[in-house]
């Protein structure tokens, strides 16, 4: 089978408007999600061979006993640095890639929802990358392991760069993340096929949508961290340093309350690959959709209640051990759940032992075993013995692996005939499974062991009368078995890329959307777009390529130049408007460029200059946003099949409005995180009461909250004007708006530099208090500015009473500002009697 | 019995399989029992994988509610409630709260142990106990976090500045078990370790009244 009939003409159109820009500029600001998810794919393969690299030199090293290869100083890097690679570096990014190149073509959609952002998202992984490897080339890697627990990390213990750059480097990729959920979220939520309700949604993008709202609540408790660790080695605003009103306690609860989640963030789409291909492989329906949807969301409320288990050593109440240790026991029932329908699904169907199966199959063996240790340790007395030992190494590589690492080689042997359009090569692919699948027993199985014999975690060398010899030698050939099987497997990859056949349609019969394609796929995706009516739209329709490449679909015009796809009502997939993408652009490169000019100067200690890469930060957001929305009114415009839909813009369910709800979301949730670091160090924390409390700020209060309050409710009447077309009121109303916040932000000023915060530097208190007004004033600060963005948006012809759904991403944001107002200054109220 | 060849060479100084106190010993067990669940459990799961293959011999069409309701849940939750119950009843007995019991402070620093008694001088970074009697040590560090640990008495407690946490272990015959570090604490960290000298009752009795542990004949 050849590539489809197409529709020529149209053809000549969409390529037109969808091709990124020719040659460099091309690479620089292509926004084009198939390309952006390639590009993040890639780099984690790179930072996946440099993390297995330094994993090869770690089993060099451990291989016989008092081995002189390196010492304990490079050690600490090398251990440190491959488990920051490949958490941060290797395995976020590539499901976020996995993300952005299936998700729009499983959904329906021409691109994701935000184009520019994934662009911007991958522009921070790049340079926080570079980052992180480039202090490796000069030897100042972070050495203090990859949860870099203080004080260890504190200036006192770590003063060189090296903890800087792993707090910095991280805090950037964290942004990428966070920008790359944000963005899967609403576009699950949003640009979805016409008639794809909700639970006629591809399992992958439950995962998908339930693994992005992790994110947005997962990953600010570790930001906020990271920022407070990095105040505190920049400036020495004490919030870990028990001897100054700190608690190293408030960093482990900070980094677990992350750091438990982040491993489900890791399992989740992994395990979403699993539920794609596992039916397509067996040649049936999955078994129990609802029942895998229900455990995919009681997985991902759950993991965030027993980040705690990673903390069973630190002298816990027994009362809230035993909760947590139930709670981590319980996460193995959904688990279970989705295991048992995997089986069934093969019980069902008639799986045959192709190679992607292969890898499910390896998955399955390495990763019930993974979860089993998970439970032991889950155990409290148990997890005292094998904590911090081998054991855990063993118990997280089978996890990680098993549960990550050989769904994804299976979803890379899946989906890359639809990237390159080739056939894979026989056999190449089976060898590197064996190597890879047989060297990670050897490697791992008996490290377990050999962690209860007692060697811990973290050590660069032991003694031969320790009896551990035979084991680790065992392990490092495994090792390196296994790093040949995946060096086969990258051969296999690019020799599949540069010397195959052409592969066809649908190598695999795959029965979801993204077959449905030109394989490989087009810049727009689809011609036309599909509308479905079922879970498996090609089992009802084999044909359906060939109909939407002839124009059979829905948009299958072009008008404007604009690149155009199908916003959808979220729960029942009706159609509402038409989205309006943005093009190829340069703002995300020069957006990732001033932010990454913030940690850069973080990280020389050039501390005066960042406010330039926040004013940088600021100009190029503003023309970002400006970039958007339209002059005039256009009205019902026909989408194809008979149906007609305004533009996105002039509608109110938008994109934009759920991508600022969960925006807000993490961003609540790392206030959320700061006054649970209040509350803990207030309680737990050795030094409290603190030397001195804060003065009377009473009157500052009274009027930062009235001048907030009024700023909001000018706010509200200026969109009734809007509504009512009385746009000069508007006008003035949004101007007083924003001139209440400043009121507001002038009075938190007077409280944090009035001479009645005590000095920051002595104690906790002060501190906390002092991150607490800088947010409030941050936000009220961010609030004026959106606020004068608004009036000058309704000043130039941009709003008008179907146009305002800018407004309303502005309200939420303002009523956003005044709300942490008047919480955190009644906080600071009540915390005034400290003592 | 592969099992048993293998943990039969599971000895040395730092093995929590050869244990030499009720806690480290009630653990040990422990493991078994979980290995030997364990064991049985991935055997189950990879059969019933195996015969996902073998068309001829499973029925094709079983109710999901078979499958996820009693299977998953119910089998599973199961099985986790017999071993939360199990994991109790361990923990419960290694609280160190209740019954007399010697109070030991060990106070980590990078990279060396301090050990001190409540009617004793220190004894620097050696620690010692008596035989067959529990004491409780009260473990605390003055710069990074390092990790209490003696792996043939009993599991670990992390040395955190600023707090103090307890653990309760106690040794069933005399002699000496290394301690270490267990949390990661610098390029230290490796050698940060200590030695524990359980004394019989005599020894013990006469190094209270301040023998020295020369004169006891450990040194
Ligand atoms: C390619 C094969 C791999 C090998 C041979 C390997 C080997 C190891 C070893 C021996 C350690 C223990 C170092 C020590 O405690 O002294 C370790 C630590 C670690 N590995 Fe791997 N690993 C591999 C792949 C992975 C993958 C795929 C991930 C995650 C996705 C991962 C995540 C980690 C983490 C988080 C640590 C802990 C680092 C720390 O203690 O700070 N590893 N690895
Ligand atoms: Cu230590
Ligand atoms: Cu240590």
């Amino acid at each position: 089978m050849t590539e489809p009939l197409l529709d020529p003409r149209l053809q000549r159109d969409l390529d037109r408007i969808w091709s990124p820009e020719p040659g460099w500029r091309g690479v620089l600001t292509n926004v084009n999600h198939t390309d952006i998810g390639k590009r993040f794919m890639i780099a984690a393969v790179v930072y996946f061979s440099v993390a297995g690299l330094l994993a090869m030199l770690i089993r060099a090293q451990l291989a016989s006993p008092r081995s002189a290869f390196v010492g304990p100083e490079i050690y600490g890097q090398i251990f440190t640095m491959h488990g920051t690679l490949m958490m941060f570096m290797f395995a976020i990014p590539m499901f976020e890639g996995l993300a952005l190149y299936l998700l729009p073509k499983m959904l329906g959609s021409r691109d994701m929802a935000f184009p520019r952002i994934g662009a911007y998202g991958w522009w921070c992984y790049v340079f926080g990358g570079a980052m992180l490897l480039g202090s490796m080339l000069v030897g100042k890697a972070p050495d203090g392991g990859w949860f870099m627990y203080t004080p260890l990390s504190s200036r006192t213990y770590t003063p060189g760069i090296n903890a800087d750059i792993w707090l910095l480097g991280a805090t950037f990729v964290e942004i990428s993340a966070i920008c790359a959920a944000v963005e899967i979220a609403v576009t699950v939520l949003k640009l979805r096929a016409p008639g794809m309700s909700l639970v006629r949604m591809p399992l992958f993008a439950w995962y998908m949508l339930a693994t992005s709202l992790m994110m947005v609540f997962g990953f600010p408790p570790l930001i906020l961290g990271s920022v407070l660790l990095e105040v505190e080695r920049a400036f020495g605003w004490p919030f870990f340093d028990p001897t100054r009103g700190g608690d190293s306690l408030l960093w482990q609860h900070l980094f677990w309350l992350f750091g438990h989640p982040e491993v489900y963030i890791i399992f989740l789409p992994a395990a979403g690959v699993v539920s794609t291909i596992l039916p397509v492989m067996a040649r049936t329906r999955i078994v129990g959709y609802g029942w895998i949807v229900a455990s995919i969301f009681a997985l991902a409320i759950l993991s965030f209640g027993l980040w705690v288990h990673h903390m069973f050593t630190v002298g816990i109440p027994h009362m809230a051990l035993a909760f947590f240790s139930v709670a981590s026991t319980l996460v193995a029932v959904p688990t279970a759940v989705q295991l048992f329908a995997w089986i069934a699904t093969l019980w069902q169907g008639r799986p045959e032992l192709k190679l992607p199966m292969l890898y499910l199959l390896g998955m399955f063996s390495v990763f019930v075993m993974g979860g089993l240790t998970g439970v032991m340790l889950a155990i409290v007395p148990f997890n005292w013995q094998a904590h911090d030992t081998a054991f855990v190494t063993a118990h997280l590589h089978y996890v990680l692996i098993g549960g990550f690492v050989f769904p994804i080689l299976a979803g890379i042997v899946h989906w890359l005939p639809h990237v390159t359009g080739r056939a894979r090569i026989p056999r190449l692919g089976e060898a590197a499974f064996w190597l890879i699948f047989l060297g990670f027993h050897a490697t791992f199985l008996l490290m377990h062991l050999v962690g209860l014999m007692g060697m811990r975690r973290r050590i660069d060398t032991y003694d031969a009368a320790a009896g551990w010899t035979a084991i680790n030698l065992l392990s490092s050939v495994g090792a390196f078995v296994m790093a040949f099987g995946f060096a086969l497997f990258l051969a296999d990859c690019v020799l599949q890329r540069v010397v195959n056949r052409r592969s066809g349609q649908s190598p695999w019969g795959g029965t979801t959307l993204e077959w449905a394609t030109a394989v490989p796929p087009r810049s727009y995706n689809f011609a036309s777009l599909p509308a479905v009516s079922s879970r498996d739209p090609l089992m009802d329709e084999p044909r359906m390529a060939v109909r939407l490449a002839r124009g059979g679909g829905y948009l299958a015009a072009t008008r404007y130049g604009w690149r155009e796809t199908l916003g959808v009502d979220t729960t029942t997939g009706r159609i509402l408007q038409i989205v309006v993408l943005p093009g190829s652009s340069a703002l995300p490169i020069l957006l990732a460029g001033a932010t990454g000019s913030f940690f850069l100067f973080m990280l020389a200690g050039l501390y005066g200059l960042t406010p330039l890469s926040l004013v940088l930060v600021v100009a190029i957001s503003w023309r970002w946003a400006w970039t958007t929305g339209s002059t005039s009114e256009h009205g019902e415009l026909p989408a194809g099949l008979g149906s007609s839909v305004p533009p996105h813009f002039e509608t109110q369910d938008t994109p934009g409005w759920w991508a600022s709800i969960f925006t807000l979301s993490a961003n609540g949730t790392f206030l959320a995180s700061l006054i649970f670091g209040f509350a803990f160090l207030w309680v737990v924390a050795p030094g409290w009461p603190p030397p001195a409390c804060l003065g009377p700020i009473g009157t500052e209060t009274a009027i930062a909250i009235l001048a907030s309050t009024a700023g909001s409710a000018s706010l509200a009447v200026a969109r009734r004007m809007v509504q009512r077309g009385s746009l000069g009121n508007a006008i003035r109303l949004g101007a007083a708006a924003a001139a209440g916040m400043g009121v507001a932000l002038v009075a938190v000023a007077a409280i944090a530099f009035g001479g009645t915060l005590p000095i920051v530097t002595d104690h906790a208190y002060a501190a906390v208090a002092a991150a607490l007004l800088a947010y409030v004033a941050m936000h009220l600060a961010l609030a004026a500015l959106m606020l004068a963005y608004g009036t000058a948006r309704i000043g130039t012809g941009y709003v008008s009473p179907r146009r305002s759904h800018e407004l309303a991403i502005i309200g939420q944001w303002t009523h956003y500002a005044t709300a942490t107002t008047l919480l955190i200054l009644v906080i600071l109220f009540l915390a005034q009697s400290c003592r | 019995m592969a099992v048993l060849l293998v943990l039969a060479g599971c000895g040395g100084d730092v093995s929590t399989l050869d244990p030499a106190g009720p806690s480290a010993t009630s653990i040990a067990m422990m493991w078994s029992v979980m290995l030997i669940g364990a064991t049985f459990i991935t055997i189950v799961v990879l059969s019933l994988l195996a015969l996902g293959f073998r068309r001829s011999v499973v029925p094709r069409r079983i109710p999901e509610s078979l499958w996820l309701g009693y299977g998953a849940i119910g089998i599973v939750s199961v099985a986790l409630i017999a071993l939360l119950i199990y994991g109790f009843l361990v923990g419960g007995g290694q609280r160190p709260i209740g019954g007399p019991a010697t109070t030991i402070r060990a106070t980590a620093q990078q990279w060396h142990w301090h050990f001190s008694y409540e009617a004793r001088a220190p004894t620097g970074a050696v620690l010692v106990m008596p035989v067959g009697h529990p004491v409780t040590v009260e473990v605390t560090a003055t710069d990074v976090i390092h990790g209490f640990w003696i792996p043939r008495l009993g599991g670990k407690v992390d040395a955190i500045p600023g707090h103090v946490n307890r653990l309760r272990l106690q040794a069933d015959r005399p002699g000496r078990f290394v301690g270490l570090c267990a949390e990661f604490c610098g390029t230290g960290h490796r050698d940060h370790s200590f030695t524990a000298i359980a004394l019989s009752p005599a020894d013990w009795r006469a190094f209270m009244d301040g023998a020295s542990l020369e004169a006891l004949g450990h040194d």
